[in-house]
Order: structure tokens, then C-alpha cells, then sequence
């Protein structure tokens, strides 16, 4: 049996196509992905995200138990609304999960994580607990539905949908977050566009929907928010990292903090660990479409070398193909490298990500 | 969509219309497009080229999935359709007038032995469920 969340009815009534996305039964598009990507880039789309987990961890020095928790520095969130994007790591330092963490108040933390590790996620924030700080109270909040509305119009058509956010949201920056009665705002997403994510009661999610459509915020499915994301640069995880790779060569070392005292788990075994991987961007210069688990092959200075696609498709907006791929670190920006394509070698280029911001092709 | 009754229809998605000098145009159904979504990248096969029946001789991809396409019955390529390759999205729009190429057959009586609409549309639906 699919998980559903609170919207499954309203995505069958839009006619989306639905597909079993990890146990969870999600839309993959409402008719064309083509036309739902190039909706969010050039005007306002929204996602049903309700799939991922917030979690509230609650109680007397939530912040001692994050410093230890996950990888990047929570010290950083001074001001109360404040996000942090962070991986939390096995001893090992391979990557549990990423997530972003929420400050409300010393008392209140609030983390959402991906659908696909929730579970493991969860239950390894309480093993932690109880060793560490078991006065803590974890709460995962299945009560609760997520909705991303990305896109250049997209802050101005929630507040058009939502009383008094307007307010309360427009002066926040890239990773604030504000609470408007029931609804908790944040200017994060997945997209590479400005917008929100707005954490909500699950049974006001449908009508909260419908108000969003009624101002033409276009629904979008699974398969747009892939092709943005990684036109955006952003991490998949279960593709681009899992508990078998570290941050350091999955494009995330800006998100470990090894320079403060702070102990955390894994950061032993980063600082032991040789890096001789990195993600790096690739753009297909011959036709074809890059997809996940090619091979790249290449030689330099008369040793050949490997790496693999991690995440690749057709980049809508750059009308060619891109992706992300795991090559030794040697290799830099403008090489050419080849990718195994069937029975073809084509050849690519390896650029920097991001390749797509707000709108612009950044490659 | 109804299926075309003038077609033939092999079981892995491609349509094949006999035409009046001998020779088959052959494309990708409109329930193939369907599965695999918006179309981005075709590859086509050379002309010139022989193929067997079920032989791998064009991908299509869309934005989720590659997928080969096979040729429906055995002969020689005689034609391709290259505009297409450049609005692969054409296929999304009618998959039965965008056709991938065209062929002169070296063994006629496996068009015949292809599905006809009735026992393609028996095929897609038992798909369906």
C-alpha cells in the first residue's frame, strides 16, 4: 500500500500522472514536465512536498545536542526563523541524510528530511538522543503538509492567497523563515528560483492548493522538480551522495564546518580521509542526454581515468543536455571528458554548477 | 486516443503503415509517447542500413527514460524523417503522423503477422492493468 499525503485526491482531480516514488504515491506531472519546468522558471509552479518529514526537537539545549548531530555549524543561526542547510553523518562521515534545520527558540529546533530516510533519519536523531541529551522531546510531525512555491512570481502570489504574510514575509532573505498564523513560511526551495516552502496543517492543504491554483500558480510534479534541481546544482540524495560517500567529494564541503573546536559526528573521519573524488557539472557538447550511472572515461597526462554520471538528464531551459558526475579531482572546469552513451563515446564538458539561476544560464 | 485502424502495431510500441508501392513507414505508438513522456532526443537509423524484425534501431528519449526502439519487421532503411530529430516534441503532439523512417521489406508476410488495431488496443489495455 502507497503512502499518500493530504493531497493525493487534489493531484488525481488536476489529472496528474501518478507514480510510486518511494513508497509514496506522488504526481510525476500534470500533463508536460516541459511546460511545468519552464512554468517555475518564468512565472510561479508549486510542489507537493508533504512527502518529506518535518521534525520538531524540543526541550532545554536543543542546540548543544545539533552541534554534535549534524555537520555544519548551528551556531550560525542567530536569529530566530533562521535556516541551515547541514548533512548529518554516520562516525564514518557518509552522509545520513541532508536536511535543513529551522531555529524558532533555544527551546524549539525544527528539521525536515527527505521521504526516503525519514525513518532511519528518525531513528538515529533518537539513538543520538538518548546518549546524549535524553531530556530532548522528537516529535515527527505526519500532521503536517508541505507545499513549495517556486518561480519569479511565486512570494507575491502566496501573499496573495495568504492574509497578512505579506507583512510578515517580504523582508525575509534567502533561508528565513516566519510563522503567519498556521502557516509556517520560509524562503527556501529546490529550484533555483525565489519562493517558498510553506509548512501547514494537513487538512488545510487542499483548499490552500486550490487558492494557489485560482491565482495561477501552476501544479508541478516530481519530474519538474528533478529537471530544476539539477539545473540548480542541488544534491539529490540516494543519487548524488549516500552513506557510502562523504560531503568532501559530494560538492558539499561548504556545508561541514571543520575549522571550529566543535566535535561532530563523522568529523574525525573526514579529517582522516583523502579526498580523491569531487562532484563536478558536465554539459553534453555531442546529441544525446546524459542520464544517471554512465560512465565518464577520459586520460590525463597518459593515465586514463573513470567517474560516473550521478544525476543526468535534458536541461529544459539550456535545450541540451547536463548533469552531475563523480570524477577524480584531478579533472577541472572546461576539460573534455567522454561519457558512455550505449555503444557511442560523446564528449562533454566539465563546468561549475550552478547551470541555471534565477533564470539565467549560468554555464 | 483511438488507435488508427489503417496501421499495423508490433508488441513493443511501434506502428507500421504499409504503403501503396511496397514499403512501411514505421513511428512509435501514441500510448509509447504516453509512458514516456515529453519526448527530448531521437536518434534515428542510417539509411542504407538492413535491419532484422526486432532488431534495436532508434532511441527516443524523453525527460524520464531512453528507450529503444525496434524494428518492426525485417528490410532495408530507405528513409528517415531528420526534422524530427530537431522537435522530438512533435511525437508528444501526434505520435501517428511523426514518423522515425521508412522501409522496404524483405519479407512481406511479417507485416501481415503484426498486430491489428483491435489486438493492439487489447495489448495496451492489458497493460493498463
Amino acid at each position: 500500500m502507497l503512502k499518500m499525503t493530504p493531497l493525493n485526491q487534489t493531484h488525481r482531480d488536476m489529472n496528474a500522472k501518478m507514480v510510486d516514488f518511494g513508497g509514496w504515491d506522488m504526481p510525476l506531472h500534470y500533463g508536460s514536465q516541459l511546460d511545468e519546468h519552464h512554468k517555475v522558471r518564468q512565472d510561479a509552479g508549486m510542489f507537493d512536498v508533504s512527502h518529506m518529514l518535518p521534525v520538531d526537537i524540543k526541550g532545554d539545549n536543543v542546540r548543544d545536542f545539533l552541534r554534535r548531530l549534524v555537520a555544519n555549524n548551528v551556531d550560525k543561526l542567530t536569529l530566530p526563523g533562521k535556516a541551515l542547510y547541514s548533512c548529518m553523518l554516520t562516525p564514518q562521515g557518509g552522509i545520513i541524510d541532508d536536511l535543513i534545520i529551522y531555529f524558532l527558540s533555544e527551546t524549539w529546533f525544527r528539521i525536515v528530511v527527505n521521504a526516503g530516510t525519514a525513518d532511519k533519519d528518525v531513528a538515529w536523531m533518537m539513538k543520538q538522543r538518548d546518549a546524549l541529551a535524553p531530556n530532548l522531546e522528537i516529535t515527527p510531525r505526519r500532521d503536517l503538509a508541505m507545499v513549495a512555491v517556486q518561480g519569479p512570481n511565486a512570494r507575491a502570489k502566496v501573499w496573495q492567497v495568504i492574509t497578512g504574510s505579506q507583512p510578515a514575509t517580504e523582508e525575509l532573505k534567502l533561508f528565513q523563515s516566519a510563522v503567519v498564523d498556521s502557516y509556517f513560511i520560509a524562503r527556501t526551495g529546490y529550484t533555483g528560483e525565489d519562493g517558498f516552502e510553506i509548512i501547514l496543517p494537513a487538512s488545510d492543504a487542499p483548499a490552500f492548493w486550490k487558492a494557489l491554483h485560482a491565482v495561477g500558480v501552476a501544479p508541478a510534479g516530481l519530474g519538474a522538480r528533478d529537471t530544476l534541481r539539477l539545473e540548480a546544482g542541488m544534491n539529490l540524495y540516494g543519487q548524488d551522495m549516500d552513506e557510502t560517500k562523504n560531503p568532501l567529494e559530494s560538492g558539499l564541503a561548504w556545508t561541514v564546518d571543520l575549522k571550529s573546536e566543535r566535535d561532530f559526528i563523522g568529523k574525525q573521519a573526514l579529517l582522516d580521509t583523502n579526498v580523491t573524488q569531487q562532484l563536478v557539472g558536465l554539459v553534453l557538447i555531442d546529441r544525446g542526454v546524459l542520464r544517471g550511472h554512465q560512465q565518464v572515461v577520459g586520460e590525463q597526462g597518459g593515465v586514463e581515468y573513470t567517474g560516473e554520471i550521478t544525476s543526468g538528464g535534458f536541461s529544459p531551459t539550456m535545450n541540451q543536455s547536463i548533469a552531475l558526475a563523480r570524477v577524480p579531482t584531478q579533472i577541472a572546469s572546461n576539460d573534455e571528458v567522454s561519457v558512455v552513451v550505449r555503444d557511442k563515446k560523446l564528449r562533454a564538458k566539465v563546468v561549475k554548477y550552478p547551470f541555471v539561476r534565477n533564470g539565467k544560464v549560468m554555464v | 486516443m483511438s488507435i488508427p485502424t489503417n496501421l499495423k502495431y508490433s508488441k513493443s510500441h511501434e506502428w507500421v503503415k504499409p504503403e501503396a508501392d511496397g514499403t512501411v513507414t514505421v513511428g512509435i505508438t501514441h500510448h509509447a509517447q504516453e509512458l514516456l513522456g515529453d519526448m527530448v532526443f531521437i536518434e534515428l537509423p542510417e539509411v542504407g542500413k538492413t535491419l532484422k524484425q526486432k532488431e534495436e534501431c532508434a532511441v527516443a528519449e524523453s525527460v524520464k527514460a531512453a528507450a529503444d526502439v525496434y524494428s518492426p519487421i525485417s528490410g532495408e532503411v530507405i528513409a528517415v524523417n531528420s526534422p524530427l530529430a530537431d522537435e522530438p516534441g512533435k511525437i508528444n503532439e501526434d505520435a501517428y503522423s511523426s514518423w522515425l523512417f521508412k522501409m522496404k521489406p524483405s519479407n512481406p508476410a511479417e507485416i501481415d503477422a503484426l498486430l491489428d488495431a483491435a489486438a493492439y488496443t487489447a495489448l495496451v489495455e492489458s497493460e493498463d492493468h
